[in-house]
C-alpha cells in the first residue's frame, strides 16, 4: 500500500488562484451585459411565473374550487408546495451555518449561491399558504398584535408556530446573507468605475473598510449567527413537521417526523443546489472555484439524507405493525398498494434507489450523472409531501368520507409558476450579485493565511 | 483649494506574513491609533495587533434571553389574562405548546439585534465619507494587498510614522487627508442628506403601515360572497313601486312577545287594569335581575337609590323606595318602564314584555329588601 499523507490538507480552490483573478472572475458577470443565452433563460422563466400568476389570478376571480381540494383532502396541492419549498431552502443554512460550525472550508465557495436560494425558496413557499387561505388580504391577522377584535392568535397551534418559524427563517437568513455580503459590496465598490452602481454599492457596503478591528467583530458576528441558525434550521422543519405530527390523522400522528422532515428538506435542497450549481459553475467558468470534489462532497451529504429518509420509509411501515393500531395499518398498506401506490412507487424509487448510486466513485464525480440523479431527488422528494398529504387525507377513519384527490390543471399552473418565480429570482440574483463570496473564498486560497512561521 | 487636515499614513504589504510581522511590531512600537487593512480575516492578526475578543456575543446573549421572556410573557398574557379562550381543554398557560414560538423569537431578536449592534455600534456604520474611503490605499486593500494605517498621535508625529513604515518594508507610503466634506460633518448622523431619509423612511414606513393595516386589510377584491345578486335589508330596489327594496308586513302584524300597547298616555287606567302575568320564581327574578342590571341599573343603581353611574351627565332619577312607587301597582311601573316617564326613555324596544314584568318583580324584591318587615328577618 502506497503511504497516503493524511495530515495534509487539500485545497479546496483549485489551481491557487492569484487573489486579483478572483475579483476579476466573481465580478465578471455583475460588468457584462448579459448575453443572448440569459435572456432566453429569463423568457423561460417569466413565461413560467406568467402562468402561475394567470392560474392564481382565476383563482382568485373565481375562488379556490378551481383546485383538485375537495372534502377529506382539504390540503391538496399548496401545502404540498409548501412543506417542499420550504424544504429547499435547508440546504442554504445547512451549508452557511452548519458547516460553517463544522470548519467546512469546501462550503465558502457555494454558501452564498445555496444562501441565496435559501431566501428565494422560502419566498416561494410563502406563496402557498397564503394563497391556500383562501383570502390572502387577511393573513395579517396572524401576527399577534392589538387588533379591534381585541383577539389574539391561537398559541397553542402548529399551523402558527408555523408562521413564527418561516418568518425567523426567512429574516435570519436574510440578515445572514446581507452580512456575508457586506464586505463583497465594498470590493465591488471600489472597482467599479460607473458613478450610479458606485453610490449603489457604497450605500450596501454602509461603508466597510477591510479594517482588522472590524474583521474581529465580523468573524464573531458570522459565528454567533451560524450557532443560531443551526437549531433553527433544525427547527423550521420540525415544526413543519408538526402540522402534520400534531394532529391525529393515521400515517400523520407520529414522533418520527421532525427528524425524517429534516433529513428530507436537507436532500432535497442539497439536490437542488446541486443543479443549479452545476449549470452555474459550467456558465461562469467557476470551475476551479466549486470544484468537482466540492460536488461529490455533497454527494455524499445526498446519499447520507437518502439513506436516512429510507431508513425513515422503512420505520413508519414498522411502528405501523408494531403499534398494533389498525388505522395505522391500514394506512400504510393503503400508501404502498392502495389508489396512490403509483406516487408512492415514484418516491421509493426517486428517493430510496437512485441515490444510493452514489455509493460508486466515478459516480459520484461525473457531472451529468449528478445532474440527473439531482432531478430524480427533486421529484421524488416532492413526491414525497404528495404521498403524506394526500393518502392519508384521502382515506382515514371513517370509509364513508374517503375521496379521490386528482389535481386540475390550475394546480399544475401554480406548481410551474412557484418554480418559474424561484428560477426568476435565482437567473437575477445571478447577473445582479456576486454568486461567490470573494472575501470567504480569498480567505481559502492556497497561501492565503500567513505560515506562521516559528510559532 | 483649502488647507487639507491630515489623517494618517498608510503603507501596503504584499504577503500575509509580512502584513502579521508588521502589525506585531506596530503594536509593540507603542502607536495608539493603527489598523491593519486586509481584503479577507487573516488568522493570527487579532493576537498580533493585540485586540481584545469579541464582545459581541454577550450582546447576543442578552437579546436571546430578552427574545425567550417576551415572547413567554406574550403568550402568557395574551392566553392567560386577556382573553382566555380554551383550546382543546388545555390549560390557559400551556408552557410546552409556548417553547416553539419562545425558541423562534429568541433566534428572531438575537439575530436581528446583534447585527443591528455590530454595525451600529461596534462598526460606527453606516459611515461612508471616512478619509479612506475612495483613495488607492483602499482599492488595493479591498483586493490583494494587505495593508496597515497609522495615524499620528501626541509621541509621534507623521514624519516617524513614514519613517518607521519604511523600515517595516511597506510599499506605496502615502499620507492620507480628509476631505472636506468629511470635515464639515464629523458626525455623519447630522448630515442634512441622511437626516432627509431617515425622515424619508419613516414616512413611508409609518404611510405603509397605516394603509396596510386600516386600508389594505379591509379591501375586498372580489367580495362575491357579500355582494350577492339579492336585495338585503335597507336596500332600494326598482322591482317594487314604492321603490323600498323591504316590504311593508300585512296590515294587524304584531311581533313576537311584543302584543301592541293598550294603554297609551293612559298610565292610571294602567295601573289599575294590568296585571303581572309572572310568577315570582327563581327563573324568573334571576331573568329581572339580568335585566335590571343591564338597563336599569347604570341611572337607578344597582339597588334602586338612584346612586347613577353617569357622573350627573344625566340627572339622577328618584329612588324607587319611596312611598310613592312603593305604592304603585306592577300595572303602574310597567307603564312607565314601557313608555318612559320625564327624562327616562321607553324600553319597550329594549325589552319585550316579559322580560319587563320579570324586572318588576325582581324591582319588587329591591323594595322589600330596603323595607322589610319583622317577619321577614326569620
Amino acid at each position: 500500500m502506497s503511504s497516503i499523507d493524511y495530515s495534509r490538507e487539500l485545497s479546496v480552490i483549485e489551481g491557487k488562484p492569484a487573489l486579483r483573478e478572483i475579483d476579476d472572475l466573481i465580478a465578471k458577470p455583475l460588468e457584462t451585459k448579459p448575453n443572448i443565452k440569459f435572456f432566453i433563460g429569463l423568457g423561460i422563466t417569466l413565461t413560467m411565473l406568467a402562468i402561475g400568476v394567470i392560474a392564481i389570478g382565476l383563482s382568485f376571480y373565481y375562488g379556490t374550487g378551481l383546485w383538485g381540494n375537495n372534502n377529506p383532502v382539504g390540503w391538496g396541492f399548496p401545502i404540498v408546495n409548501f412543506v417542499f419549498w420550504v424544504g429547499i431552502g435547508h440546504a442554504g443554512t445547512l451549508i452557511s451555518a452548519i458547516l460553517f460550525l463544522l470548519r467546512q472550508k469546501w462550503r465558502n465557495g457555494i454558501a452564498r449561491f445555496a444562501e441565496g436560494m435559501t431566501i428565494f425558496a422560502v419566498m416561494t413557499a410563502l406563496i402557498f399558504p397564503l394563497i391556500h387561505v383562501g383570502r390572502p388580504w387577511l393573513a395579517g391577522y396572524l401576527m399577534p398584535y392589538p387588533n379591534q377584535h381585541s383577539l389574539w392568535v391561537n398559541f397553542t397551534s402548529p399551523l402558527l408556530w408555523d408562521v413564527f418559524a418561516v418568518s425567523t427563517y426567512f429574516t435570519v437568513s436574510f440578515i445572514f446573507w446581507y452580512v456575508g455580503l457586506i464586505p463583497d459590496f465594498a470590493v465591488l465598490r471600489d472597482r467599479t468605475k460607473t458613478k450610479i452602481k458606485k453610490a449603489i454599492y457604497s450605500v450596501f457596503s454602509l461603508g466597510w473598510r477591510n479594517s482588522n478591528r472590524h474583521w474581529q467583530h465580523y468573524e464573531m458576528v458570522y459565528l454567533v449567527l451560524a450557532g443560531f441558525a443551526t437549531p433553527l434550521v433544525l427547527s423550521v422543519h420540525t415544526i413543519v413537521s408538526f402540522d402534520f405530527a400534531v394532529s391525529i390523522l393515521p400515517g400523520w400522528h407520529t414522533t418520527i417526523f421532525p427528524p425524517y422532515f429534516v433529513a428530507g428538506a436537507v436532500f432535497s435542497g442539497f439536490a437542488m443546489v446541486q443543479n443549479v450549481l452545476i449549470v452555474i459553475r459550467k456558465v461562469f467558468n467557476y470551475e476551479h472555484i466549486i470544484t468537482i470534489d466540492t460536488l461529490e462532497k455533497m454527494n455524499k451529504i445526498i446519499v447520507l439524507t437518502g439513506t436516512l429518509v429510507g431508513y425513515a420509509y422503512a420505520m413508519e411501515f414498522f411502528i405501523a405493525w408494531y403499534s398494533g393500531v389498525q388505522a395505522e395499518q391500514f394506512t400504510f398498506v393503503n400508501r404502498a398498494f392502495g389508489p396512490y401506490a403509483w406516487a408512492y412507487w415514484i418516491m421509493i424509487t426517486c428517493n430510496v434507489v437512485f441515490p444510493q448510486l452514489f455509493w460508486s466513485k466515478k459516480i459520484r464525480r461525473s457531472i451529468p450523472v449528478m445532474f440527473v440523479i439531482a432531478v430524480f431527488v427533486n421529484v421524488g422528494m416532492w413526491f414525497e409531501r404528495f404521498v403524506i398529504t394526500v393518502t392519508s387525507l384521502s382515506r382515514d377513519f371513517l370509509p364513508s368520507s374517503w375521496a379521490y384527490y386528482t389535481p386540475t390543471l390550475t394546480d399544475f399552473g401554480i406548481l410551474i409558476g412557484s418554480f418559474g418565480f424561484f428560477f426568476t429570482f435565482v437567473l437575477l440574483f445571478s447577473k445582479t450579485l456576486p454568486v461567490v463570496s470573494i472575501a470567504e473564498v480569498k480567505a481559502v486560497v492556497d497561501g492565503s493565511q500567513p505560515s506562521h512561521e516559528g510559532h | 483649494m483649502n488647507k487639507k487636515y491630515l489623517y494618517g499614513g498608510v503603507g501596503l504589504f504584499d504577503s500575509p506574513d509580512d502584513i502579521i510581522k508588521a502589525a506585531s511590531e506596530t503594536s509593540e512600537k507603542g502607536f495608539k491609533k493603527f489598523d491593519v487593512h486586509t481584503p479577507y480575516p487573516v488568522h493570527g492578526m487579532d493576537s498580533a495587533m493585540k485586540l481584545k475578543p469579541s464582545k459581541l456575543a454577550y450582546f447576543s446573549l442578552v437579546f436571546g434571553l430578552t427574545g425567550t421572556f417576551s415572547a413567554l410573557a406574550l403568550m402568557y398574557w395574551t392566553s392567560s389574562i386577556d382573553y382566555p379562550v380554551i383550546i382543546g381543554g388545555k390549560p390557559f398557560f400551556s408552557f410546552p405548546a409556548y417553547v416553539p414560538i419562545m425558541f423562534e423569537l429568541t433566534v428572531l431578536l438575537a439575530a436581528v439585534m446583534t447585527v443591528v449592534t455590530l454595525i451600529s455600534i461596534f462598526f460606527k456604520f453606516p459611515n461612508i465619507s471616512h478619509p479612506l474611503h475612495d483613495t488607492q490605499y483602499m482599492k488595493a486593500v479591498s483586493s490583494d494587498r494587505y495593508g496597515i494605517c497609522i495615524e499620528p498621535d501626541e509621541n509621534h508625529t507623521i514624519e516617524e510614522i513614514e519613517l518607521f513604515l519604511k523600515s517595516l518594508g511597506a510599499k506605496d507610503i502615502t499620507k492620507i487627508y480628509y476631505d472636506d466634506e468629511e470635515l464639515k460633518y464629523k458626525n455623519v448622523i447630522l448630515q442634512p442628506k441622511f437626516l432627509l431619509f431617515l425622515a424619508l423612511i419613516a414616512v413611508i414606513v409609518s404611510g405603509a403601515t397605516y394603509f396596510s393595516l386600516n386600508k389594505l386589510m379591509f379591501m375586498q377584491p372580489f367580495n362575491w360572497m357579500r355582494e350577492q345578486a339579492k336585495v338585503i335589508p335597507q336596500e332600494s330596489s326598482a322591482f317594487f313601486t314604492d321603490g323600498f327594496g323591504m316590504r311593508m308586513p300585512v296590515e294587524g302584524t304584531v311581533a313576537r312577545e311584543n302584543l301592541p300597547y293598550l294603554f297609551k298616555n293612559q298610565p292610571e287606567e294602567a295601573g289599575k287594569f294590568l296585571i303581572n302575568p309572572l310568577e315570582a320564581n327563581e327563573e324568573n327574578l334571576n331573568l329581572g335581575k339580568k335585566k335590571y342590571d343591564i338597563y336599569c341599573s347604570p341611572c337607578h343603581g344597582y339597588f334602586g337609590e338612584g346612586d347613577s353611574r353617569l357622573r350627573g351627565q344625566f340627572p339622577n332619577p328618584p329612588s324607587i323606595h319611596s312611598e310613592k312607587v312603593r305604592n304603585w301597582s306592577d300595572g303602574r311601573i310597567f307603564h312607565v318602564v314601557t313608555e318612559g316617564q320625564n327624562i327616562m326613555p321607553s324600553y319597550s324596544t329594549q325589552l319585550t314584555n316579559n322580560e319587563r314584568w320579570a324586572t318588576i318583580l325582581y324591582l319588587r324584591v329591591l323594595q322589600r329588601s330596603f323595607n322589610a318587615k319583622e317577619s321577614d328577618l326569620r
